[in-house]
């Protein structure tokens, strides 16, 4: 059951946005998320929705697929769009008691919302055609500029990527330790909160236990294997841009000039 | 010349009690000498905390000698500048297969030995494509390695070192964690390679099955080496070995029990078909 859980959720295809560099995936969602985050006018979040429905449309990611990401964060939108239809001052349109609905209010919310679902799909479509292994390799890769304030980028790139490879096998350990302390008589499904709380400390500690030692292990296995961090270290799969990534960057220059014309210069739509 | 002398080896470390007069230094390997050949195929012998796992470690200098030396092809352990010569030289497999894989697809993890050594991209893929075809998981090279049972993900291992072309391979209890087949596979390898790629093989276990493969034998016990000598010589003894906690094969121990209700027996009996042809001549 606990086998299921994947994580950094990849849909396998062969799409253009698959094939990418996963450096031009990741200033792509930058660009999208930054302008997103300062758009003001009708016509930018337009431009933003076209951006992103061009996207999903090149991903070849079924929409139902990429939709169900909203799930997770559903009750956060949720929340955060009726706090703004009710809470804002200006102009009533409702006037019922103590609940007011003014019209800034409803425009605010809907700006917020679309905002925010934007911005959950465009992240999540960037997992969806990005391995973890590539995600990891290109933020070691693109961030390599923070080693100069002596950032150690490769190592975090590194315990990324083992901590990704060690998600199944933990998960696989946790399921056995659960089932070990269920035959002792550990009761996980009934109880208060804090019962039920409780009841998790005999599943963490075994866990934790068993992640040091795992830890020390592949430690000493890496290091008799002459790891000995990033310096001097060559590429099995090294990231090479190829002239796709060349148009794809053209491209999102494109859309950020067109963004800034529009969120700055542009006369109408504000 | 021999690749590998150790003279005269202690290692001491701290076992900390609740006080500090509790605390109690333990010698794990105390005063080892041995000198392997190039081309050898050796096992050390030993029960549950005799030593045997500490001297592999020292062998590639993953742990530093308290006092006496190791080295292997004439470079000292203790050279922090030759640790990683050392190191490509001599791998260790370990005994958890999952704990030692770091790639998260199987070509990945092979080519992680190189890539820390800083070989060029294009031969790293030729070492890969040659490891993976030397210990026969080729077909498995865009596999995860979750997917993989224990005896596979082993090779994977032995392949992980392999493709950083060593001369000598420590494999410190491989199989304690596999299946009989997943074993069978892993010993055969191992033997494999020593005699086609004249790879050293230093084999650490606790069973003596295992060692019947092997050229010569190592008996460790309380970090002394105790007894060493051809496999055959070594299990004669049954009763010393007996006496270090280790478990004698079946055969030669029936053998033994034989030869001490005065059934004339060859002393070199250790296998089940020797046995069998032995008391086939005797009717």
């Amino acid at each position: 059951m606990i086998k299921d859980i994947t994580i950094g959720q990849y849909y396998r295809s062969d799409s253009i946005l698959h094939r990418l560099d996963p450096r031009v995936k990741l200033a792509g969602t930058l660009i999208f998320v930054i302008t997103l985050f300062f758009s003001k006018s009708s016509l930018t979040y337009a431009a933003s929705l076209l951006f992103l429905a061009l996207m999903i449309g090149l991903s070849t990611v079924p929409l139902s697929f990429i939709v169900r990401g909203l799930k997770a964060v559903g009750v956060i939108l949720l929340f955060s769009v009726v706090i703004n239809i009710f809470f804002i001052p200006g102009e009533a349109i409702v006037h019922f008691g103590v609940i007011r609905i003014t019209k800034e209010g409803v425009v605010t919310a809907v700006y917020l919302g679309t905002r925010l679902v934007m911005l959950v799909l465009g992240t999540s479509l960037m997992t969806f055609t990005t391995t973890p292994n590539e995600l990891t390799d290109g933020l070691e890769k693109s961030l390599g500029f923070l080693k100069l304030i002596k950032i150690p980028v490769h190592e975090i790139a590194m315990m990324m990527s083992i901590a990704l490879r060690f998600i199944p096998i933990l998960t696989e350990e946790l399921d056995k330790i659960m089932k070990a302390q269920t035959a002792r008589g550990v009761d996980f499904k009934n109880g208060s909160f804090l019962h039920r709380m409780k009841s998790m400390v005999p599943i963490v500690v075994p866990l934790f236990v068993a992640a040091v030692r795992r830890a020390n292990d592949l430690a000493l296995a890496m290091e008799s294997r002459c790891y000995h961090g990033g310096e001097g270290r060559t590429k099995m799969k090294p990231l090479k841009y190829c002239r796709r990534d060349l148009l794809a960057y053209l491209f999102l220059a494109l859309f950020l000039a067109l963004m800034i014309y529009l969120g700055f210069f542009c006369p109408i739509g504000r | 010349m021999s690749i590998l002398q150790i003279k005269d080896l202690i290692h001491q470390y701290i076992t900390y009690g609740e006080k500090e007069e509790e605390n109690q230094t333990v010698n794990a390997v105390n005063g080892v000498d041995m000198s392997v050949e190039r081309g050898e195929f050796i096992a050390i012998l030993g029960h549950n905390g005799s030593g045997k796992s500490s001297l592999a470690k020292h062998i590639n200098g993953l742990l530093q000698p308290t006092s006496g030396s190791v080295y292997l092809k004439s470079m000292d352990t203790r050279d922090h500048e030759k640790l990683l010569k050392i190191r490509q030289s001599a791998g260790i497999v370990f005994q958890n297969p999952d704990n030692q894989i770091v790639g998260s697809v199987v070509e990945e993890d092979v080519a992680f030995g190189p890539e820390n050594i800083g070989v060029p991209t294009k031969d790293i893929w030729s070492r890969v494509a040659g490891a993976l075809e030397g210990v026969g998981m080729t077909a498995y090279r865009s596999a995860s390695p979750n997917h993989l049972s224990g005896g596979q993900k082993q090779r994977v291992a032995i392949a992980g070192i392999m493709a950083m072309e060593p001369e000598c391979i420590i494999l410190d209890e491989p199989t304690a964690m596999l299946d009989p087949r997943g074993r069978q596979d892993v010993l055969s390898l191992a033997g494999e390679l020593n005699r086609e790629k004249e790879i050293t093989i230093i084999l650490i276990t606790h069973d003596m099955e295992e060692v019947l493969l092997a050229d010569r034998v190592f008996v460790m016990d309380q970090g002394k080496v105790v007894m060493s000598g051809k496999p055959k010589e070594v299990f004669a003894h049954v009763e010393e070995l007996k006496g270090y906690g280790l478990e004698v094969p079946f055969a030669a121990e029936l053998a033994y029990e034989l030869k001490k209700e005065g059934i004339r027996l060859s002393d070199a009996v250790t296998t089940r078909e020797e046995l069998v042809e032995e008391l086939c001549q005797l009717v």
